[in-house]
This record gives structure tokens, C-alpha cells and sequence, in this order.
């Protein structure tokens, strides 16, 4: 599959490139590849990894070395929404154990898989930067926070309602 | 003409005059011996290595003349600039010993230790720094990182399990040819040397990253199970190359050529030609080279550092242990419990037969002729 | 009701948009520093305030700028560090969250000091929505003539763009974040050349902290000397406090570095307590990195006296019996948690952070976190806990990049304080899946020599 950034796309990958120097397109990488991954579906697989090289005029192995490195660059399929639930110091004392065992029976799934339907993918981070509102879980660009079984239930609903519209 | 600024630095007590700009290491292999630190990722050839292994760790117990505070923590000597009047300790300290076993540990942990099947046996430098700075245990119990191995073209082969992510055949990639395709995926103790996809590396000076391997983790496939090192003669040759500079290391059994590498200096680097740059050689010289008619010998090669090929080195330094009986060590004290003579059990080894005393190797007619049980 | 610089503003409603920030006071340091001061006089004031960096080092912030490198024709950067990664600390969100005019306050003042032209908000890479936060802002205050070419007319110009990470808690070390920054992986570099030497494309760089540069605000507006005379010795100005863990308001606290750690957990101007009356057993008080102390010596130094929240009272003992201030990530833990799994948990955050570029750090965090793994859950022996003190010390001081020390220390006073639990987990396999060690005598007071 080939990939091609629409005029929107191109446009926004035009302002992030601009931020930096010239002949320093390069520094554009990380925002380009969330853009990349954002646009399409989710992840980063080789194509548009080296659609991007392409696009900051850089090596593909280069591209490669830095999307493996940072974990929020996911390089296998995922569903349409990812629960990262943190397990790091301070969410673990605050119950978040409790949480990913609840979210891993309500969804039967186990951390790193995703459900039959694709909707869902569960995923354990270490420390997201919300540890006094623990125990706390990423979905997308929102942190979902102060965890509870309850609350739980009803994120699940509520993304699964955007996906049966 | 300007003159040259001379810095005065002391290295275990050895004191010694360097241009500015001098690495601690550097100024230490001038000395030479055991003052010099053991250097897995640092190789003067290429820039920006070093820093990262971690070995070549020393102590700076006084700064300089102008400011002789001693740094308060190990610096990698690979790195570190010399300054005029600093005193460092490589072997006199007691707390550089100690980091550099904890180094060797840690390099070792996820390492097969498979040298009885790794071609670099007897050139490792891995080895070379387990023998001369290792314990003879592992006190890690868990099991080690593994991957599959990998082959990158036709000629290179990538044993990743080995490897300690020195990143020289990086830097070798990056400023040797003009397209990187491999680098390090992933982060952290799941780094890897790799390509992401498949695809071989095929610039024609890709073959120098094994010779700037330090383990068995790139090695030649063209001569990959061929031989052991230490049975073959390094002898100088060249050729006249249109590439680079044709000057070799031929690696003889009798006339045969097995394999060629570029020429080592007693660090283990490329050796500079004689217009003073890097011996870098091409794939060519390496993989396609393999008949004597194809060089002109100039002559043996003296290896002086690598273990098992300059034989005898290690001799000296860790002694012989005579082979002594282990059973009642390994079992705390207590005898080995006989579960069942195999002579009660065995059809083939009848009590009258003693295997021991067969004259030759024996083989069905042996036991024909002797098992009269059978007959 | 202590000293308020920073946060005292954050629930103005609307204090996020420019016209309510602006008209209740904001950039009002940058027309002084533009018109009425220099790069050098604002250096002098930053030094004078004895502000020091916020980020978790606390290194002094003026010293910092003065050892940028001036030369000729070559441009120097700015680059605010915002990859708050470290375990128990949420402030830099906090405060860019709902005060990010602050924040752009202080870069276009520092920018000016350092002779920046083009500052980078390096931001961590999961605060997408502060991301927009923060480019909202930008565009407001440059469509209000604070950013751009010629600012208050005095031809000095400023950019500030945001660079978003993706998840790499290294890259809030200043060199991996330069990495970063240049679109590589986030490996610290080997130092010297430091960033003030060589930086993002080896350009003279300084990398400040997010609370570091939004403290320039009130250092420049109330002068630097009367900045240091707020909080105690070297500990100068206010520090934001990100609580959290087993208490009753965790949150964001502004504070002024006079009051005492049991104030702090037990007043209900702050922590307002242990959560559901239990009792304090150990507490993390500077982000993961820094060394845990049991309850006895977290309120009282070894010598008897009262531990104040500041750098000098907090590291008072060195880490024999004290801890650092470090980040300002509070990290409570009450008598029912487990401080073999609490250790196990930030063992498996630096192995899972780890760059892998050295190999103490590489090797030896996942060996930490595979033998507290094994001690947990009822397999380990004795001696496994003298080969952890072993592993750590042979990682401690021996990395590229304080990485190998922030996972070293946590081991280390887990072990130093807390040894006999982990002893009552080896001999106690099966217990110690059910049940907890509990408080113990981690609460006791201490002995004090007269």
C-alpha cells in the first residue's frame, strides 16, 4: 500500500517543518511521524515510514531507529482505540493493579492485544505524568483519570457507542 | 610555524608528554601494556564512537596543574581530554577494577558465551576482556535475550545474540558509505543491530564492519565455519586495487587463502597505509579475492595482542589450574550416589567387555566378535 | 497561608485565554526586562534570586546562563524542557495546563537574557492536549506583538515553537532531549561538549526546566533580591509540589521552602493527611529517583530534628538517612503498601526506559527488575539482596547519563531502610503473596545520641 498526505496533511507537515532551520528538516521526524500515525490508521507500517523518510529527504533506516525507539509509535496494528493504562510507583499504590485486571476481564483481552472486533487495544505504560490522579489510563490525546471500575464501564460503553453509530 | 602545546599527563604512575587534545586513552596505548584500557566501542577511526561500553573506565585523581581537584566520578577515558599535570589511575585503583568487573559482568549477561561455534574465537575481544577482567561465574540465573540470525546479503552475516551494541559498524555504515540501511531498532535491553526489513547491505565498503566487530556478532560468510583463526598464517599481502588501497591481511592454510581482513594495528584497529589513511578494504579485496595467484605476499603478519592466536599469551598472566576432582565439591561434600551399574542394564556392555580396553576405535564388530552372550 | 508566585493565579477564571491573563498582570516582565534591563542585568538578576533548577538537579539557573558560549555569528537556542516523565511528578503539566502564558512569559524574558531568537518547548509526547494549549497561546500572543520579529519595538525578535515527543522518559535528560530535538533517538551524549558549548545543531543551547523558566516571571518582576528573601538559604523562591499516593488532596502545591514535610502531609492547606486514616510508612519525596525514607526519618534527620521541605533539610544525612527535594514529585505511601513491589514497579520503569546505549544501565536495570520480580513473588533468597545492593552499585556513577544513578539510588534505600521486609518476603514465600509486612517499625522514632 502506498501512502500519500492529503492538502491538510501536507500543509500541516509544511508548518511543522518550518519550525526548524533550514537543512534541519530532520528535527521534524517525531512530529511527523504523530502525524503520520494519526492520519492513517493508528500505526506506522514500513510504507509510511518510508513515506516520511521521503518526505524530510532522510534514510529510511533512520526513520526506523527513531520510531522503535519511542513507545508511543505503535509498528504493528492496533484496534481503534488504546487503553495505556499505567502500572508504574504511584498509580500501582493507587490501585491501578485492580484496574487493568478489571479492564483486561471486561474486554477479554490480555495487555498487548487487541479485541476480535478491533475496537479496543489494551496496553500497560509506565508513568504518564498523572500520578495525583490516580490510577489513570491514555486514550488518544485524553488522559481518562481517578479510575474506578465504574468509570471503567462506562468509557468502554462510551467508545464502543461511537463505533456502532 | 606554531608550535606544538605538549600536555604532561601521569597514568599509573607513568608520566609522559602529549600533544593538547589527547584522549586519556590515547595518551595510555602510548605507554602501552596494561596501562592502556580495555576499549570495546571507542575505535579512533571512526567518529563519535566511543563512551558507550564503558570498559575503559579510569580514575582521575587530580584534574590538571591549574585546577587539581580529582573528578569525582570514573570518566571514560575514551572521551576524556588530557589536561596539563592530570594524574589518572587505570590499574593502581581499586575502584576502576572494580567498575570495569561489573562492566565485564554486564556485558556478559546476555552474551551465549557460544565460543566453541563463534568464528571470532581466538580474535575476540570479548575474550580478551572476560579473561583478563572477568570472573569465572555468572551470578545472573535468568534467561538471555536471543534473537534470530540474520543475514545481511551474501556475504555478512548478523548473529545479534552476541552482540554488545558497541555501535562501531553504525558509525562504520554512516561514514564509509553513502546510504545507511541498518542501524539500532528498539531501545533499551531489546536494542538491536538491524535492517527492519530485509535487505542486504551491499555497498562495497560495507565488508569493514567485521572488522570493526568486537564480538562474533558480523562475521564473514565466506569463510564462516571454514577454520579456526589460530590454524591459519597471517601473512601481508596486496594487490593492485582499484577501489582501496589492496593492503591485506591473508589468513593461509598451506597456500589456500581462507579469508582476508584489513590490517590490524595491536589495538585491534585498521592500520593506516602509508599516506596515512584509514586501511579500509573493499568488499572486493574481501569476499572475491580468495586465491593466492591474486596477491603478492609480503611477508608474516605478527598478531601481538588477540588471545588464542598469539599462543601462549595468557599463560603468564591467569596461570594453569590443574584438573582436580569436583564431585564432592559440586555436591557439598557428599560422594556421588551410584543410581545403577549400566552393566546390570546393558545388553552392549557386558561385564567383560571394557569398552577402555578395545585396541582402536570399535565399532558393531567389535562387540560381534566379544559378545558372547549375543552369539 | 505561604507565598504564592507561580499558581496563585491558576483558578482566575479564564486565565488561560491572553486578555484575562494580560490584564491581570501578565507580561508585565517582559516590557521590563526589554526596556529597562539587558541580557547581562537580567543574568545578574537570576543570579541574585539564587534561583536553581527546578528540573530535579537544582543546579543554580544563573550560573547555568552565564556558561552559554557567545559566538560570533552562530545562533544560540533556548529549549524548555517539558518532558515531565519523572514518576510522581505532574507540575509542569499543571502549570502549562492552566497558566501557559507563564510559561511563555518566562521563555521570551530568558530568551532575551540568553539571546535567543528561536526557543523550542520540548514537550513529553502523551500532553498532546497541552500541546494545543500551549500553540493557542503562541499564536495569541503573537497576534498581540509578544512574539515575532521587533517586540515592544525594541528589535529584538522571538519564536517559540512546540516539539513534541513520543514517549521517552530519557529525553528529559538535556542532551537526549537535543537528540530529540534533531529528530534522532533519544540518546544522552557524551559530555563534555555541553550543551552551552555545543547544543541542538551544535549551537550554543541552554535546556531550563518548565517551573525553572516560569519562576523568571516574578524574579524579574519583584527583583531578584527580594526573591531569595522568600523560603531559606540556598533554598530560595517558591517550589511547586506535585502530592500523590496514599493521601487526601494530592495535587499541585505551591510552596515556600520553609515549612516542615509534617506540615506538608498533614495540614489540610496541603496533603491534608494519610487517605482513610492510616498511617504514614515511607515516603519518595523528590520523584522516583531519589531515595524512599521510612516515616521516621522522612519528619525527623537522624539527628532529631524536624525535616523541612527544602534542598539543603531534605538531603540532610546525605543518602545514608536522607533523601533530595529532586523534581518535587511527593510520593506517599501509607502502612499497607509494599515496598518490595513499589520497588519493583520503578525497577520495571528504568528498565523500560533505559536508552540501552551503556551497558550498566542496559544489563543491569533489567537484571534489578528480573531478581525483585523473583523476590516478590516468593522465590528469591538472601542472598539475592546482596547481589542487588552489588548490581546497583556497579551501575551508580558509571553511566553516560544520570539514568543509571536515578535506577541505582531507588534500589539502593529500599534495600537501606527497608531490608527487613524484603527478608520477611524470602522467608515468608507464601505469606507474603496474601498478606503485608505492614508498618512495622517504620513509624518508630529514632534513637537520637544525646
Amino acid at each position: 500500500m502506498t501512502y500519500t498526505f492529503n492538502e491538510t496533511q501536507m500543509a500541516e507537515l509544511n508548518r511543522l517543518v518550518a519550525h526548524y532551520p533550514e537543512g534541519k528538516q530532520k528535527s521534524a521526524l517525531l512530529p511527523a511521524l504523530h502525524l503520520a500515525q494519526e492520519s492513517f490508521d493508528g500505526w506506522l507500517p514500513t510504507e509510511l515510514m518510508d513515506y516520511v523518510a521521503s518526505l524530510l529527504h532522510i534514510e529510511p533506516i533512520e526513520v526506523y531507529e527513531v520510531a522503535s525507539f519511542y513507545s508511543m509509535f505503535n509498528l504493528k496494528p492496533v484496534g481503534k482505540f488504546i487503553f495505556e493504562v499505567c502500572q508504574t510507583g504511584p498509580c500501582m499504590i493507587s490501585g491501578s493493579d485492580d484496574i487493568i485486571a478489571y479492564i483486561q476481564q471486561q474486554l477479554t483481552i490480555k495487555p498487548g492485544e487487541t479485541t476480535k472486533d478491533g475496537v479496543f487495544t489494551l496496553k500497560l505504560v509506565e508513568c504518564l505524568g498523572a500520578c495525583g490522579y490516580a490510577p489513570m489510563m491514555q486514550v488518544g490525546k485524553v488522559f481518562r483519570e481517578h479510575l474506578t471500575k465504574e468509570k471503567v464501564d462506562s468509557i468502554i460503553a462510551e467508545y464502543r457507542a461511537t463505533v456502532t453509530k | 610555524m606554531s608550535e606544538q602545546i605538549l600536555f604532561k599527563v601521569t597514568i599509573d604512575n607513568i608520566t609522559i608528554e602529549v600533544p593538547a587534545g589527547t584522549t586519556v586513552l590515547q595518551a595510555a596505548r602510548l605507554i602501552g601494556g596494561q596501562v592502556a584500557p580495555p576499549a570495546m566501542c571507542f575505535y579512533s577511526k571512526l567518529e563519535g564512537s566511543g563512551g558507550k561500553c564503558r570498559t575503559c573506565l579510569v580514575e582521575v585523581s587530580k584534574g590538571s596543574e591549574k585546577d587539581p581537584r580529582p573528578m569525582p566520578k570514573l570518566v571514560v577515558s575514551c572521551r576524556t581530554t588530557v589536561m596539563d599535570g592530570m594524574e589518572v589511575k587505570n590499574i593502581t585503583s581499586e575502584k576502576v577494577l572494580d567498575a570495569r568487573a561489573g562492566v565485564v559482568e554486564f556485558l556478559l549477561l546476555n552474551h551465549p558465551l557460544d565460543c566453541p561455534i563463534c568464528d571470532q574465537a581466538g580474535e575476540c575481544h570479548l575474550q580478551d576482556l572476560s579473561f583478563d577482567h572477568g570472573k569465572a561465574e555468572t551470578r545472573y540465573e535468568f534467561q538471555r535475550r536471543t534473537f534470530k540470525k540474520h543475514d545481511l546479503g551474501k556475504n555478512i552475516q548478523l548473529h545479534m545474540t552476541r552482540c554488545i551494541l558497541c555501535y562501531r559498524c553504525v558509525y562504520t555504515a554512516d561514514q564509509l558509505t553513502n546510504k545507511r540501511v541498518h542501524g539500532i531498532l528498539d531501545r533499551g535491553d531489546h536494542a538491536e543491530i538491524a535492517t527492519h526489513i530485509e535487505k542486504s547491505l551491499d555497498n562495497e565498503f560495507i565488508g569493514n564492519v567485521i572488522d570493526v566487530c568486537p564480538v562474533g556478532a558480523l562475521t564473514d560468510k565466506t569463510f564462516r565455519f571454514k577454520n579456526r583463526v589460530w590454524f591459519l598464517k597471517p601473512m601481508d599481502a596486496h594487490r593492485d586495487c582499484p577501489t582501496c588501497s589492496g593492503r591485506v591481511t591473508l589468513w593461509n592454510r598451506g597456500d589456500e587463502v581462507y579469508r582476508v581482513t584489513a590490517r590490524k594495528d595491536q589495538w585491534g584497529e585498521i592500520e593506516d597505509t602509508p599516506e596515512g589513511q584509514p586501511g579500509w578494504i573493499c568488499n572486493t579485496c574481501r569476499f572475491d579475492k580468495k586465491e593466492a595467484a591474486d596477491w603478492i605476499i609480503e611477508g608474516p603478519r605478527e598478531i601481538s595482542r588477540q588471545s588464542v592466536i598469539a599462543q601462549g599469551h595468557y599463560a603468564g598472566q591467569i596461570g594453569t589450574t590443574k584438573p582436580t576432582e569436583i564431585f564432592a565439591a559440586v555436591n557439598d561434600g557428599r560422594t556421588p550416589h551410584l543410581l545403577m551399574d549400566i552393566h546390570d542394564e546393558s545388553e552392549v556392555n557386558l561385564p567383560n567387555v571394557h569398552l577402555g580396553k578395545i585396541q582402536g576405535p570399535s565399532n558393531g564388530d567389535t562387540f560381534n566378535t566379544n559378545n558372547t552372550h549375543k552369539a | 497561608m505561604g507565598v504564592k508566585l507561580l499558581i496563585d493565579k491558576a483558578n482566575v477564571p479564564g486565565i488561560r485565554t491572553y486578555e484575562v491573563y494580560r490584564r491581570e498582570g501578565g507580561y508585565r516582565s517582559v516590557e521590563k526586562a526589554l526596556k529597562e534591563m539587558n541580557p547581562e542585568s537580567i543574568v545578574e538578576e537570576v543570579k541574585k534570586s539564587g534561583l536553581r533548577g527546578r528540573g530535579g538537579a537544582g543546579f543554580p539557573t544563573g550560573m547555568k546562563w552565564s556558561f552559554i558560549a557567545k559566538p560570533e555569528g552562530v545562533p544560540r537556542h533556548l529549549v524548555c524542557n517539558a518532558d515531565e516523565s519523572e514518576p510522581g511528578t505532574f507540575k509542569d503539566r499543571y502549570l502549562m495546563e492552566f497558566l501557559p502564558h507563564l510559561l511563555l512569559e518566562g521563555l521570551i524574558v530568558s530568551s532575551f537574557a540568553l539571546g535567543a531568537n528561536d526557543t523550542y518547548i520540548y514537550i513529553r509526547g502523551e500532553y498532546a492536549w497541552i500541546t494545543d494549549i500551549l500553540e493557542e497561546a503562541i499564536n495569541e500572543a503573537k497576534a498581540n506583538g509578544w512574539l515575532g520579529k521587533n517586540i515592544l519595538g525594541t528589535g529584538f525578535e522571538c519564536n517559540i515553537y512546540v516539539h513534541r515527543g513520543a514517549g521517552a522518559y530519557i529525553c528529559g535528560e538535556e542532551t537526549a532531549l537535543i537528540e530529540s530535538l534533531e529528530g534522532k533517538r533519544g540518546n544522552p551524549r557524551i559530555k563534555p561538549p555541553f550543551p552551552a558549548i555545543k547544543g541542538v545543531w551544535q549551537r550554543p543551547t541552554v535546556v531550563n526546566n518548565v517551573e525553572t523558566l516560569a519562576a523568571i516571571v516574578p524574579i524579574i518582576n519583584m527583583g531578584g533580591e527580594e526573591y531569595a528573601k522568600i523560603g531559606i538559604g540556598r533554598s530560595t523562591g517558591t517550589k511547586l509540589i506535585s502530592a500523590c499516593g496514599n493521601i487526601n488532596k494530592p495535587g499541585v502545591y505551591e510552596i515556600d521552602m520553609t515549612i516542615s514535610v509534617e506540615e506538608f502531609i498533614y495540614s489540610d492547606e496541603y496533603c491534608g493527611g494519610i487517605k482513610g486514616g492510616k498511617q504514614l510508612k515511607a515516603c519518595i519525596p523528590g520523584g522516583s529517583s531519589v531515595p524512599i525514607l521510612p516515616a521516621n526519618l522522612l519528619l525527623k534527620t537522624a539527628t532529631g530534628e524536624t525535616r523541612y521541605m527544602n534542598y539543603e533539610s531534605l538531603s540532610d544525612g546525605g543518602f545514608a538517612t536522607g533523601s533530595m527535594l529532586g523534581s518535587g514529585g511527593f510520593i506517599v505511601l501509607d502502612e499497607d503498601q509494599c515496598i518490595v513491589k513499589n520497588t519493583l514497579t520503578l525497577a520495571r520503569f528504568y528498565r523500560h526506559e533505559s536508552c540501552g546505549q551503556c551497558s550498566p544501565c542496559r544489563e543491569g536495570t533489567g537484571w534489578m527488575e528480573k531478581i525483585l520480580h523473583k523476590i516478590e513473588h516468593g522465590h528469591g533468597t538472601l542472598a539475592d539482596i546482596d547481589l542487588l545492593w552489588d548490581i546497583q552499585r556497579k551501575i551508580e556513577g558509571n553511566t553516560i547519563c544520570p539514568l543509571g544513578d536515578a535506577a541505582a539510588w531507588p534500589v539502593a534505600a529500599a534495600i537501606r531502610h527497608f531490608r527487613d521486609e524484603f527478608e520477611w518476603h524470602i522467608n515468608n514465600p507464601d505469606l507474603s503473596q496474601t498478606s503485608n509486612f505492614g508498618l512495622q517499625h517504620y513509624a518508630d522514632p529514632i534513637h537520637v545520641p544525646a
